[in-house]
């Protein structure tokens, strides 16, 4: 294979397709369509961006995490303290909230390029709760169990007010989601993200080629970290609200669900994912309020059972089943 | 004081019947099980079905929620565990999460949110004292039985692995499954085998922890962390690893929460990660395996 087929083949997928516009033009109609349906987006729109942020540390870097909650929890905590004591602007906020999540991640990421799978998952399942445990002790700051009430947040640009009906928080929400998305949309197909997916697949062989592997992994972790913070940050200044649930390990079991049913290692699966959670969630408790998490058990040991090699090819498990915007 | 370090060596004891099983499945299977504490509450459940619906004695039900539980865990493996061994750690990790999931909904269902409490025996209960003054060692009866129970369980799983002709062909089915394989072992059995004594004893380590772990559908998220760290920590090769392993969490557990309440699990997850760190493989591992 020449040099010029290599380069042809992995610029490939960088390329806008037509359905990823099309896809991203039907996300934004959705607040104007349905705009009673506010709360939702906003939602979906958070846990999109928490799961793409898992995807760029399991998916691309192949990094079995647990833990990731710590890093939401430290972006709504660090956002809500932020508005509350320092200053209410959503944008210094939301940047606050990143800013923690990186800085956690960096602080974190020598952890987890040790080991085995097992001291991966125990250690950053082990970060989060030490965070948990924090937030619940230093309740004089965090608000403890009660949680953190009184954040209000400023208007957006000084002139949308955060309201009940949660209008400019969709918007927010997605318009966050959608820079993120743009920006990790570049990372993932550069050298930079290709060379993750290598690593992913041999760690070896990228070794042996010359290539420093715990810099990768600490990087990606990083970046990981980083969104999975400003995802904290949207939360915590839309909903006016940090409580210790940011930190709990469903958040990050949750997180991991969303993102396995989207398919791991590709953008789009923290899309799909997020989308079809919540849209199982709603359906099934709906159904049966009380134990919908049997039924997403049993969704969860079924794929697990039945589709691996699937979920390793995502395309192609999306191209029947999802195509039309990303729903189960 | 004395009174505080018996009732960590009894804590201890108790997580380590209830991990075992999960470091067998761990270590020796190479599975990552997070679905271990849905057995466990299996046996609990078991327990107080039988002593309270139907009046069995508490002694006789120890064995029944061990056996209960050991044919729930052959049945799983038979036909759902055994396709996932080959699979990668996210996808058994995922599974065994999935299954949790189902377990504590099923059991909410049918059994209830609440936590249930079972009555121990008369002979069970009350406490040895012994020594006066700050040396006083108090024994309560019950721990002393698990203690009495866990040290005659560890003895007589350490002289299986290590004395017998199942104990060899077990380590010899974990170190190569071909090989083994090829020599005529029957590996699937094994693992069967394996599989489901390790479910019985978190089953029936669930039954003697009714009393003092407690028992409701959230036990499995609850105790998953212990689980785990007995078995990350201690090692997954030995049964003198996650023995040792369960001891310290335990004593650690009971004088952090009794002289530092506000820290207790605090300590112990920076405690975790520390070693962790400092030893990937766990404290007592063998350096050369896998």
């Amino acid at each position: 294979m020449s040099a010029r087929d290599m380069s042809a083949r992995l610029l490939a997928p960088a390329r806008w397709r037509a359905w990823e516009l099309a896809l991203w033009a039907a996300i934004w109609a959705t607040p104007f369509v349905v705009p009673q349906h506010a709360a939702l987006i906003n939602e979906i729109a958070i846990l999109a961006l928490f799961a793409v942020s898992l995807d760029i540390v399991l998916g691309y870097a192949g990094i079995v995490s647990l833990g990731h909650a710590a890093f939401f929890g430290a972006g709504a905590y660090g956002a809500a303290l932020f508005a509350k004591h320092v200053m209410p602007d959503p944008f210094v906020g939301l940047a606050v909230g990143t800013v923690l999540g990186a800085l956690l991640g960096v602080l974190t990421s020598p952890m987890i390029v040790r080991g085995t799978d097992l001291t991966r998952l125990m250690v950053t399942m082990g970060v989060a709760l030490v965070l948990l445990e924090l937030a619940n002790k230093f309740d004089n700051i965090t608000g403890g169990a009660d949680g953190l009430q009184g954040v209000v947040t400023g208007p957006l640009f000084g002139a949308f007010e955060f309201d009940l009906a949660a209008r400019t928080a969709s918007f927010y929400s997605l318009a966050v989601l959608f820079i993120v998305f743009l920006a990790l949309r570049r990372v993932v197909h550069s050298p930079f993200g290709v060379s993750l997916q290598a690593l992913r697949d041999n760690r070896l062989r990228l070794a042996s080629a010359g290539m420093s592997v715990n810099a990768r992994l600490a990087a990606a972790y990083t970046v990981g970290a980083a969104v999975a913070g400003a995802a904290g940050a949207l939360l915590a200044q839309t909903t006016g609200f940090a409580s210790l649930d940011v930190l709990e390990f469903h958040r990050s079991a949750d997180v991991m669900l969303a993102l396995v049913i989207g398919g791991a290692g590709w953008l789009w699966g923290g899309l799909a994912g997020a989308i079809a959670f919540k849209v199982m969630h709603d359906v099934l408790s709906a159904f049966t309020p009380q134990y919908w998490t049997f039924w997403i058990g049993l969704f969860l040991v079924v794929l697990m059972l039945a589709g691996r090699e699937r979920l390793l090819r995502p395309w192609t498990w999306f191209g029947r089943g999802a195509g039309g915007g990303g729903g189960r | 004081m004395l009174t505080l370090l018996f009732d960590g060596v009894a804590y201890g004891m108790l997580l380590f019947v209830l991990s075992l099983g999960l470091a067998v499945t761990m270590g020796l299977m190479n599975f990552i099980n997070l679905a271990h504490g849905a057995f466990a509450m299996a046996g609990g459940y078991v327990l107080v079905l039988l002593m309270q619906r139907h009046g069995w004695p508490f002694l006789a039900c120890l064995p029944a929620a061990f056996v209960a539980t050991a044919l729930v865990g052959a049945a799983l493996e038979r036909t759902l565990y055994r396709p996932m061994y080959a699979k990668p750690h996210l996808d058994q990790v995922l599974f065994s999460i999935g299954l949790t999931f189902m377990a504590v909904a099923a059991v909410d269902f049918g059994m209830g949110s609440s936590q249930v409490n079972v009555q121990t025996p008369p002979w069970l209960q009350g406490r040895f004292e012994l020594g006066s003054g700050e040396l006083t060692l108090g024994m309560g009866r019950y721990r002393l039985f698990i203690v009495a129970v866990c040290v005659a369980l560890a003895l007589g799983l350490q002289a299986i692995l290590a004395g017998t002709r199942f104990g060899s062909r077990l380590r010899a089915a974990v170190d190569d499954p071909r090989v083994a394989a090829g020599l005529g072992i029957p590996v699937d059995r094994v693992f069967l085998l394996t599989f489901a004594f390790g479910s019985g004893l978190a089953g029936l380590g669930g039954a003697l922890g009714v009393d003092i772990l407690g028992l409701d559908p959230s036990f499995p998220f609850k105790f998953m962390v212990y689980f785990l760290i007995v078995c990350a920590v201690g090692g997954t090769s030995s049964i003198t690893g996650p023995l040792l392993a369960a001891l310290v969490l335990g004593i650690a557990d009971v004088f952090g929460k009794y002289y530092v309440p506000k820290l207790g699990g605090f300590i112990v997850y920076v405690l975790m990660i520390a070693i962790l760190l400092w030893r990937p493989q766990g404290l007592f591992t063998r350096e050369s395996r896998r």
